[in-house]
């Protein structure tokens, strides 16, 4: 079980001194506008970006200093920007996630192919594995990148916007099974009454700084929704499992509107 | 895998006839029969066998070898830029080559070792030069996309063989213009047997090479930031595999002239046929571009003889108008 610790990271005027823990075993959502720093916040974990300042530690080895390879083999995301240029099938692809473990020489052997074909089975896309991923539709490719992580076999998890493109069916079903990989994850998510089901605590981020942190139950509330994004709603516990279920009210400017016709 | 063995076998043998056939035809026709005994070593000494052994096999050989280097540095330049539009020669590199093996020849660098080593060496200094230009004009404001790269590689392209044509006139070489035109279009009517080993050497160790790599330039396909996760140093595997391409090419351009869109045209056609993952597509690619030049030097000697058309004049009338056609036909969400 691996723990995740970011320690005042900052890049640039986009993300301020930014504290966080992920626990070992934990599935930890970060929540805010867009432009709050979100995927700034991930970029500086997983790597694709430096951070100015502050530093993330994984187990207490910091991410920065253990360069790319080191790096992919404990920690796994999906990227937002894919390429699609050329038609690598969905298992090829998928297979890919085996890399940070292999020498780089070495092909994919039968076990890599049949990890893949696993990791397809649990995003539900099995029967699509020997067509061109170009071909796929962004729900399909979203499976694929998550299918891929999955073989990457990591200790830390880190999605930004996993249910980007999704069926709300698959949205569920992807967070049911991140949630139950055994990875301690962090995840950016849009919807906030998701983050709330799935989420063990949540961090949430206004503009470069965490503003909350804590269990969704104590941290999505009303106040919070109307000063972090600008917006009037309900919190209530869900009538079935009780975690908190986000209603929005319709906005003032709208209603303002309404009465001057 | 079945399928996969067909395919390479299928290449082989095409590439055996194309070479037999091209051995056999030109000027003189030659009877199969006698071909063939000359390649194992059984004809006696005939203007037969001078035509087949000292004439045509090492030009028949160069073109194997330049086809092949040429499909090999465009696959591999294809995945680096993430483009299918990549080319040697449309990325200027060729005529970066042939702009430096031109300034040894007319500087005189080097003296007597000019054609084997000053010569590909030159070569290797421009298309180095020409490939950091043009991925540098290209990448400018971060992104780099595919009309850009076009763009700034047929300007380069343009600019580096005008220079090459203003060398060859300034320093007063009596054949001047047929020298630009090799060293613009290519051609393998130069061939000889010590003009081969370099070239066949650098071809059989850069393929070895960049087949070891197979995987890291798989990663390459699925975008920069997909490569970075999966633990792939993009920068530094990006830059040493750009200079490996630029000494290939560099050697080829050296042998035989700046020969386009024979890297363009066969790594599409082999990968249509193999799939993208390069430890399949860089035999294939090998194979057909062998095959493809072979054939295509076959057409150029013959088409108009006694006339010897530059090879590099036949695959450009082919080439272009398939670039175009691969522009109007990219994959929904691809870069250009």
């Amino acid at each position: 079980m691996t723990e995740l610790r970011v320690e005042a990271l900052s890049f640039e005027d986009r993300l301020r001194e930014a504290d966080l823990v992920v626990r070992p075993g934990e599935t930890v959502g970060l929540v805010g506008p867009n432009g709050s720093g979100k995927t700034t916040l991930l970029r500086c974990v997983y790597g694709t970006l430096a951070a100015t300042s502050g530093r993330a530690l994984l187990d207490g080895d910091d991410l920065r200093a253990m360069g790319p390879r080191a790096r992919a083999r404990r920690v796994a995301t999906v990227p937002q920007e894919s390429s699609a240029e050329f038609e690598l099938t969905v298992r090829e692809l998928v297979a890919l996630g085996r890399s940070p473990h292999k020498r780089f020489w070495e092909g994919d052997s039968a076990a890599d192919l049949a990890r893949a074909d696993a990791a397809l089975d649990r995003v539900g896309i099995r029967h699509l594995a020997d067509r061109p991923y170009p071909g796929l539709s962004g729900g399909e490719r979203q499976r694929a990148l998550v299918a891929r992580a999955l073989v990457q076999d990591p200790a830390l998890l880190v999605l930004d916007e996993p249910t980007n493109h999704l069926d709300i069916r698959y949205q569920l079903e992807v967070l049911g099974l991140v949630r139950h990989l055994g990875t301690s994850n962090l995840l950016a998510l849009h919807d906030l009454t998701l983050a709330g089901a799935y989420c063990d605590r949540l961090y949430v981020l206004e503009r470069g700084r965490v503003v909350a942190e804590g269990p969704p139950q104590d941290v999505l509330t009303p106040g919070l929704l109307r000063t972090v994004y600008g917006v009037e709603a309900e919190v209530m516990p869900h009538p079935r499992t009780g975690t908190p279920l986000v209603v929005y009210l319709p906005s003032p400017p709208a209603e303002r509107k309404l009465s001057a016709m | 895998m079945k399928r996969y063995a067909t395919v390479v076998a299928a290449l082989l043998l095409a590439l055996a006839a194309a070479v037999v056939a091209s051995l056999a035809l030109g000027s003189v026709r030659i009877p199969p029969g006698q071909v063939l005994d000359a390649l194992t070593g059984r004809a006696a000494p005939s203007p037969y066998r001078t035509i087949v052994l000292d004439v045509r096999l090492p030009r028949v050989l160069l073109g194997a070898v330049v086809g092949a280097g040429l499909a090999v540095v465009g696959t591999v330049l294809q995945a680096l830029v993430r483009n299918r539009l990549a080319d040697p020669f449309l990325l200027g590199i060729s005529s970066g080559a042939s702009a430096g093996a031109v300034a040894v020849i007319v500087l005189g660098v080097g003296g007597g070792i000019t054609t084997t080593v000053a010569l590909p060496a030159g070569a290797f200094a421009g298309s180095l030069l020409a490939l950091v230009l043009v991925y540098g004009l290209a990448r400018r404001g971060g992104t780099m996309t595919g009309p850009r790269l076009v763009l700034a590689g047929v300007a380069v392209s343009y600019v580096l063989s005008a220079l090459t044509t203003l060398l060859l006139v300034v320093a007063g070489r009596p054949e001047q213009f047929q020298e630009a035109l090799f060293w613009s279009l290519g051609g393998l009517g130069s061939a000889r047997w010590d003009s081969l080993l370099l070239p066949a050497a650098v071809l059989a160790a850069g393929t070895g090479a960049l087949l070891t790599l197979a995987r890291p330039l798989d990663l390459l396909l699925t975008g920069e930031e997909g490569a970075t996760v999966l633990g792939l140093d993009t920068a530094r595997f990006r830059a040493a595999v750009f200079v490996l391409a630029s000494l290939v090419t560099a050697v080829l351009v050296a042998a035989s002239g700046a020969v386009g869109f024979v890297g363009l045209m066969v790594p599409h056609a082999a990968r249509a046929v193999v799939g993208a993952p390069h430890r399949r597509l860089l035999p294939v690619a090998a194979l057909g571009g062998a095959v493809a030049l072979v054939v295509a030097d076959l057409a150029a000697r013959t088409a108009a003889a006694p006339q010897d058309i530059p090879v590099g004049v036949l695959t450009a009338l082919i080439g272009g108008p398939f670039f175009l056609w691969l522009m109007r036909r990219r994959p929904e969400g691809a870069a250009l």
